[in-house]
């Protein structure tokens, strides 16, 4: 059977990323809404009797195991190899990967090698129709891949009418996770690897491979405490470390902040950073561009401290404290140490 | 060794310093209103193919673009630095290419070029933030690929060793010629314009410009023509406006609102 929903099962050793047991249940949905099934592959070494219970829960129906120790670490060719050998023999509609290092260097190489379309970091994935403005011809369930462009500027959403499959990467945290409640088939498969990667594929060594567990838990924190450009310096944006300690909060930031050199990349929330769903969402000087509010918008309680009153990001705060940070973090700090108590 | 090094960048408009005027009335992007800027990872890129030919007497670096006539600065903004050499592909069929088409027109030119040894693009460019047309274009050509890099450390015996970031990490990969690298943001900036190459290049105009015949390209494979991927709507994103409780930075509204939180158990 082809026409199913792919999604690539990213590892570390023999761990499956998060992001990609997000896009299992993202994938559930749409091969639900097609009428087809849900596959998974997975490649690295060592994944045998150890992946298949991270994956199989979401919903798969058919897992393709390719496990052997020249796919880890992570190199291109090996990869794009299986990908675009099995794409070839199951010619799948979809194909759905994280928008991670490993994602957004996969990706790229299977479509170019398929030609087919891929767009990069999508915030949401739906089925509906299109008609070819120029053809005329119909399509009744395309993938839409939508996603902020042009510096979080507008939303564009994009779509592969005529080649397969059709190929997008979502970046981790902005599809939730679930253990699927249905029934799926569960089969699983080990493919012979030396039937899909030459030899010559495997000419680039990783001489050393060095990871190490995240610095903070921004994508799971129940309160974040995030800075822009207004900030105004580095010293400026260190002041919410320490709102972030009072308040038992990770501290994370905006792009213009993360540019201007003020925080590290990792914190950077919005549509090319972590997505992020807190309880409260603390922005303290930023302004509000589209591909920020893309990470956070589903915040329950948002408060926006900013000196303009007209700031974009004030429109979705639940409160609005008018005022510069200097002024307002220090006395969140003085009034929560002494009501708390 | 002598590295035939290919340095593949960008114009794009500036989107970091987006004004209120960036936006037409009808939705659309008004590129007449932002700046044309050299992509910033390309030009850490360029840093990083001008410290290979300085550690590699003999070497030479050409930039290769495509774009609008006008892009011919990014050449001159090269030629500036210390590269020896330009393409500029432009051509009415490249418009509207997506990621792939471009990467088919850059792929193309490259082999017009030959006997290339490595391709260093940025990682991405700040107007689609795709990252893909590096390794799109590597696949072309059936070069070995290394994203996400920080640091080219050295070449030797063929082989590249390189330095790159990934999740959570990095990475040392020994990677043989030919190779694609793409170069992180976070690697070192690019040196600034040299004074006698900015005088000695300053009335430079043209670069050897190619169309799509001039790199015997497939037209059915350039612009919207070989471009899988259609944009279906663009629009303005209206946000749900929330009616939202506005208070000053007053000692009063500030304790206020952490008593409500506190009250309500939002925080605490």
């Amino acid at each position: 059977m082809m026409d199913n929903v792919f999604v690539y099962c990213e590892t570390e050793g023999a761990q499956v990323a998060e992001v990609s047991q997000e896009l299992l249940t993202k994938g559930r949905k749409l091969a639900d809404e097609l009428g087809v099934e849900l596959h998974a592959v997975a490649a690295g070494d060592g994944l045998k009797g150890k992946v298949e219970s991270q994956i199989l829960p979401y919903g798969v129906d058919k897992l393709f195991v390719f496990d052997d120790p020249v796919l880890f670490p992570y190199t291109s060719a090996p990869h794009t190899d299986i990908l675009v050998g099995l794409f070839r023999q199951e010619r799948p509609q979809i194909c759905l990967l994280g928008a991670t290092v490993i994602g957004r260097d996969l990706g790229p190489r299977v479509s170019s090698s398929l030609t087919s379309g891929l767009t990069a970091d999508c915030t949401q994935l739906e089925i509906g129709p299109y008609t070819d403005g120029k053809t005329g011809r119909e399509y009744k369930q395309l993938l839409y891949q939508i996603r902020p462009a042009f510096g979080g500027n507008i939303v564009a959403t994009i779509v592969n009418p005529d080649h397969r499959p059709q190929m997008a990467t979502v970046r981790s945290g902005v599809m939730q996770k679930a253990l699927y409640a249905g029934s799926a088939r569960g089969e699983v498969v080990y493919p012979d690897v030396a039937q899909y990667v030459s030899p010559e594929a495997c000419v680039v060594k990783v001489l050393d491979h060095h990871v190490e567990a995240a610095q903070h838990n921004l994508k799971g924190a129940s309160i974040v405490v995030a800075g822009g450009y207004g900030m105004g310096s580095k010293e400026g944006f260190d002041q919410l470390f320490e709102l972030a300690k009072v308040l038992h909060a990770e501290v994370g930031a905006s792009r213009a902040a993360v540019d201007a050199g003020f925080c590290d990349a990792d914190r950077q929330i919005g549509q090319t950073g972590v997505t992020v769903h807190p309880k409260v969402y603390i922005a303290c000087g930023i302004s509000g561009q589209i591909q920020h509010i893309a990470g956070m918008q589903d915040s329950k309680i948002i408060i926006s401290i900013n000196s303009d009153p007209d700031a974009p990001i004030n429109q979705i705060a639940d409160y609005v404290i008018t005022g510069t940070v200097e002024e307002v973090v220090p006395k969140l700090i003085k009034y929560y140490k002494k009501n708390s108590k | 060794m002598n590295l035939r090094i290919v340095v593949l960048a960008k114009q794009v408009p500036d989107t970091r310093h987006v004004g209120k005027d960036a936006m037409t009335p009808e939705g659309t992007v008004n590129r007449a209103a932002l700046p044309a800027i050299f992509n910033p990872d390309d030009l850490n890129a360029l840093e990083q193919a001008l410290r290979l030919k300085e550690s590699n007497p003999g070497s030479t670096v050409g930039v290769l673009t495509m774009g609008p006539p006008r892009a011919v600065e990014i050449i001159r903004q090269g030629l500036f630095r210390g590269a020896d050499t330009g393409w500029l592909l432009t051509d009415r069929l490249f418009a509207g290419s997506d990621t792939l088409a471009t990467s088919y027109a850059l792929a193309t030119a490259i082999r017009k070029i030959g006997g290339v040894d490595i391709v260093i693009g940025g990682r991405q460019a700040i107007d689609g933030d795709t990252a893909q047309v590096g390794p799109q274009v590597a696949q072309k050509l059936g070069l070995n690929q290394v994203t996400y890099a920080e640091e080219i450390l050295g070449i030797r015996d063929g082989k590249a060793t390189i330095r790159r970031i990934i999740d959570g990490g990095v990475e040392t990969v020994e990677a043989p010629l030919p190779l694609l690298v793409t170069v992180n943001g976070s690697a070192a900036p690019c040196r600034p314009q040299h004074a006698k190459l900015t005088m000695k290049y300053k009335n430079f105009q043209t670069p050897t410009t190619w169309s799509v015949a001039d790199i015997d390209a497939d037209s059915a494979q350039c612009g919207l023509a070989g471009s899988p991927t259609k944009v279906k709507t663009v629009e303005n994103i209206v946000f749900q406006a929330k009616e939202s409780k506005v208070l000053t930075a007053s000692d009063a509204d500030v304790e206020g609102l952490v008593k409500e939180l506190l009250a309500e158990k939002i925080i605490g």
